[in-house]
């Protein structure tokens, strides 16, 4: 598959909430899709600063991006089923677009091993990251 | 650090702090509260469903929920409110939401240290005994120990 087919594919397949809060995929590194996220109030904790919430709803779609860009290699078609998530908010992420990148660490036949990274302006310095364990059962399941 | 404020009231800063913002948007609204715990809860909405035509609630609000539960429930147990931020959240998904439900969302501020505050809390569509996640957190003071 090529990038802008996946690219095109990972954007079909974002859910409703994400969507709502102005997630899009905004390339694809290295067969790995980027995901971004604009500053607006809907997003918005603290005054100009992003919710914690909000940070992490990113964070868990850019992991489910990256699982479903690594099903997709493989030829899998399967559904996904959160097992838990973990969320380390390292600083602040301002009124600006935040970013987020995910990494397949482990995929087996039933479960995925996800880490994402959420950054800004500076890609070296994250703002957030999140540690994923996903279920993965049949898709007709 | 003393305070001539009345303490922090978690029904009264609600109808303020869920007014607007992330929150707002979301629809968080009070529910009850204790001497350290507050549950709000979050409407159901077609728009923010995690899968397409499941019509059951995505993850990401539910933790945008308890993060929120979490921070008034360490202002419910310190009194006051001041600055913090989430350090570390931990969710754990034990069943999806009953489609087309409201989901509540209780946090319990269960140990405060003078710069961290420890919670943990569970999200559940209407019986607690049979929660939909598992929470557990750690909040930091924004500005240094108290």
């Amino acid at each position: 598959m090529s990038d802008a087919a996946l690219l095109a594919a990972l954007e079909r397949d974002l859910p409703a909430y994400a969507r709502s809060l102005g997630i899009a995929i905004d390339s694809i590194e290295g067969g790995s899709p980027v995901l971004v996220v604009p500053f607006g109030e809907i997003v918005e904790g603290r005054p100009t600063v992003f919710h914690g919430g909000a940070t992490s709803g990113l964070l868990e779609n850019a992991g489910y991006a990256a699982l479903r860009a690594a099903l997709a290699r493989e030829g899998r078609q399967q559904r996904l089923k959160p097992i838990n998530v973990t969320v380390q908010f390292l600083s602040a992420a301002k009124s600006r677009a935040t970013y987020a990148r995910g990494r397949v660490l482990r995929l087996g036949r039933r479960n995925a091993h996800i880490e994402v990274e959420a950054w800004q302006d500076d890609r070296a310095r994250p703002v957030a990251t999140a540690v994923m364990n996903v279920l993965m059962a049949p898709a007709d399941a | 650090m003393t305070s001539d404020l009345p303490p922090f009231d978690p029904d009264a800063a609600a109808a303020l702090m869920l007014r607007h913002g992330h929150p707002g948007w979301l629809g968080m609204h009070y529910v009850a509260h204790g001497p350290d715990w507050v549950e709000l809860a979050l409407p159901w909405r077609e728009d923010l469903v995690g899968e397409t035509g499941s019509g059951i609630l995505a993850t990401g609000p539910i933790v945008s929920l308890m993060d929120m539960a979490s921070g008034m429930a360490i202002w419910t147990a310190t009194g006051e409110f001041r600055a913090i931020a989430t350090l570390d959240l931990r969710v754990d998904y034990m069943r999806p939401a009953r489609k087309g439900a409201a989901v509540n969302g209780r946090a319990e501020c269960y140990r405060l240290t003078r710069s961290a505050a420890f919670v943990r809390g569970l999200a559940h569509d209407g019986d607690p005994e049979d929660p939909v996640a598992h929470v557990a957190g750690v909040f930091m003071a924004i500005g240094g120990a108290r």
